[in-house]
């Protein structure tokens, strides 16, 4: 018989000191600079003013507030769009200046997770294509997708540690007209969320007191190079990471835990496509029916394409067969635009995810008709021909 | 399916030819960093979501490689790597390794070589693919389609009807595309196809797809020369 009783008042004196001497790999910030000296590459700072938070280990990492460039996800974009319109459209509420690039591809990392064609020199090569268009501009590159985030850290440590690497790439660069530049930090736009959520809240037209929501962290956010993802000793004591749950207390959501938390959403990157059983499987019986069982959320909030993707589109079947599944899926940030008064569809475009949200909006107080019939007269108004694009002010109309 | 560890089905492949890919495996510059050894405590197992669905264990990765079992990474290479589903939950390794990260080289190397196994993992990949190497941009609106996604429900064949006017509705204005996730330039594509002609990748592709590979060729080739770029992938 296994002595919980004592195993877990073991626990409680436990007492965990986060030491950035402790964490796995050498602190790169120094290398980016030492490299730079040497003439290996131009690092990129972080523009001011920028937020300061701590990292898994204690260590400290600048997040800029503005003048950011918009690395988008592929994902998002095509599949999920109203989550790259709410960043954008927090950005314009708080006044920020950005720049929405189209000197810019996708990482390339789903392809190279998913079918291995690919390697490592081609994907530093896009990479650091991407990041020298951004400093082309001026603009700090933020980064949208939890994949891109992750493959880009993993792509700055084997550049930090192979010179052959490095000399390689910046050949192809040189070749491209492009200069060899790093940013000092690679951002993640949920830790940007993160860091002006106290401005969010300042924001906030909508309660959201009577939301439970259940959190689910990207596998590529928090376990690729672990240790610069942003952690709070008030969230959950540092033992995980800290954005969306930050987010969401700032905007009054109750938090509310489940057993599965560090399970992955069941992406895949090759099962989403081609093994589409897996998928569905896994989210739903890993981790929708285990929050529903356990937590009975309203909403459950995640900040990755893959996760969203995948949790939202695979309830669909899984209701065929009777499952415990519907629970809206969306990411950090439509629910910090939702709570600043941002439109379901306009802004949320929510009409492009599966899972029922209206029960979930209706309890925000949203007339789910109405704002419906909003959306579908200005969609009327491209039809006709009386204009071509929804326009951010039509967005706010 | 139950995974065959006999080392029966690859008989008859020399110990030479297995040798010889595993060495390639080795000789990546992130193999140092993904593998330091294995307790065989099987932490990594225990967070593998493909472990709970495939007889599939990244626990059998780390230690087939550190201990150097060349018909077994073979094996391994050949029937097992395909199914990890890439989400790193294996780094929370306390020896540090990534069978993950092993796994990402292991696929590169079957590629490259055009194992059996590797194409048949990868066919229903073309149109991907081709996308992502030739746009920029992986997850394009006009994949939505109902006969793609029958199973996502009924809301698929909604946005397939309305995908034009559903995008020009999105208000930020590099996502009234349909055929790319947002707009990307010209030049920045052709900044790409040079990136997949010097480093190589599309040797990759040729070794497992050789009609993607004449496809990918003739869009950039043509798109190079219009740029003035004197580039061939023969």
């Amino acid at each position: 018989m296994i002595p919980s009783e004592a195993l877990i008042s073991k626990a409680k004196d436990r007492q965990f000191t986060r030491d950035p001497e402790r964490a796995p790999t050498e602190d790169f910030h120094d290398i980016l600079f030492d490299l730079e000296k040497e003439g290996e590459w131009e690092v990129q700072r972080v523009p001011e003013p920028y937020v300061e938070v701590e990292t898994k280990y204690g260590r400290k990492k600048k997040i800029p507030l503005q003048h950011t460039w918009h690395h988008k996800s592929c994902g998002q974009c095509g599949h999920i769009p109203g989550y790259s319109t709410s960043i954008f459209w927090i950005n314009r509420k708080l006044g920020f200046d950005y720049i929405d690039p189209t000197d810019q591809t996708s990482c390339t990392a789903w392809n190279y997770y998913a079918s291995a064609t690919s390697n490592a020199a081609a994907q530093a090569a896009v990479a650091m294509r991407n990041f020298a268009a951004a400093a082309e501009t001026s603009y700090f590159p933020i980064i949208h997708c939890g994949t891109s985030f992750g493959h880009y850290k993993e792509t700055r440590q084997q550049l930090i540690h192979s010179p052959e690497l490095r000399r390689q790439v910046r050949d192809i660069l040189k070749r491209l007209g492009k200069k060899f530049v790093i940013p000092e930090e690679i951002v993640h736009y949920s830790e940007w969320v993160h860091a002006v959520r106290d401005r969010i809240a300042e924001h906030q037209t909508r309660n959201m007191s009577m939301i439970r929501a259940t959190v689910h962290p990207a596998c590529h956010y928090h376990k690729l190079i672990a240790e610069d993802a942003v952690y709070d000793p008030e969230i959950y004591g540092a033992q995980r990471s800290a954005i969306i749950t930050g987010t969401l207390k700032a905007i009054g959501v109750e938090v509310a835990d489940y057993s599965t938390w560090f399970d992955c959403c069941g992406f895949g990157f090759r099962h989403i496509l081609v093994s589409r059983d897996f998928s569905r499987s896994f989210a739903t019986m890993r981790k929708i029916e285990v929050m529903k069982e356990e937590a009975n959320p309203d909403v459950t909030v995640t900040h990755d394409t893959g996760c969203v993707t995948t949790l939202d589109q695979s309830q669909f079947a899984a209701q065929a067969h009777n499952r415990n599944v519907g629970v809206p899926v969306m990411s950090d940030s439509q629910i910090a635009a939702l709570a600043m008064g941002a439109h379901p569809y306009k802004v949320l475009q929510l009409h492009w995810h599966s899972t029922d949200n209206k029960p979930f909006l209706q309890k925000v107080g949203i007339d789910t008709d109405k704002a419906w019939q909003e959306f579908e007269a200005a969609v009327e108004k491209l039809k006709s021909g009386e204009q071509q694009y929804l326009t951010w002010e039509d967005a706010d109309a | 399916m139950a995974l065959d560890l006999s080392g029966k089905k690859y008989a008859q492949v020399s110990y030479e030819e297995k040798e010889r890919l595993f060495n390639e495996v080795k000789a990546d510059l992130r193999y140092e960093e993904y593998l330091y050894g294995c307790y065989e405590c099987g932490i990594c197992v225990a967070a593998c979501p493909s472990a709970r669905f495939y007889d599939f264990s990244p626990r059998k990765i780390a230690q087939a490689v550190a201990r150097e079992d060349i018909d077994l990474v073979y094996t391994l290479m050949n029937d097992s790597i395909w199914d990890c589903s890439q989400c790193f939950s294996c780094d929370r390794c306390p020896r540090k390794n990534s069978p993950g990260g092993i796994i990402t080289i292991m696929r590169e190397v079957a590629v490259k070589n055009g194992l059996a196994s590797a194409q048949a993992a990868l066919e229903g990949y073309g149109r991907v693919v081709y996308k992502i190497m030739s746009t920029g941009t992986q997850v394009s609106p006009d994949m939505l389609q109902p006969s793609a996604f029958p199973d996502w429900g009924p809301h698929v064949k909604e946005i397939s009807n309305n995908l034009d006017v559903w995008r020009r509705a999105l208000p930020p204005e590099t996502l009234h595309t349909t055929e790319t996730g947002w707009q990307v330039d010209d030049k920045t594509l052709i900044e790409l196809y040079l990136i997949w002609h010097m480093t190589g990748v599309m040797d990759m592709i040729k070794e497992v797809d050789e009609g993607l590979f004449m496809i990918l060729q003739d869009v950039m080739e043509e798109r190079l020369e219009e740029a003035g770029y004197d580039v061939s992938f023969e």
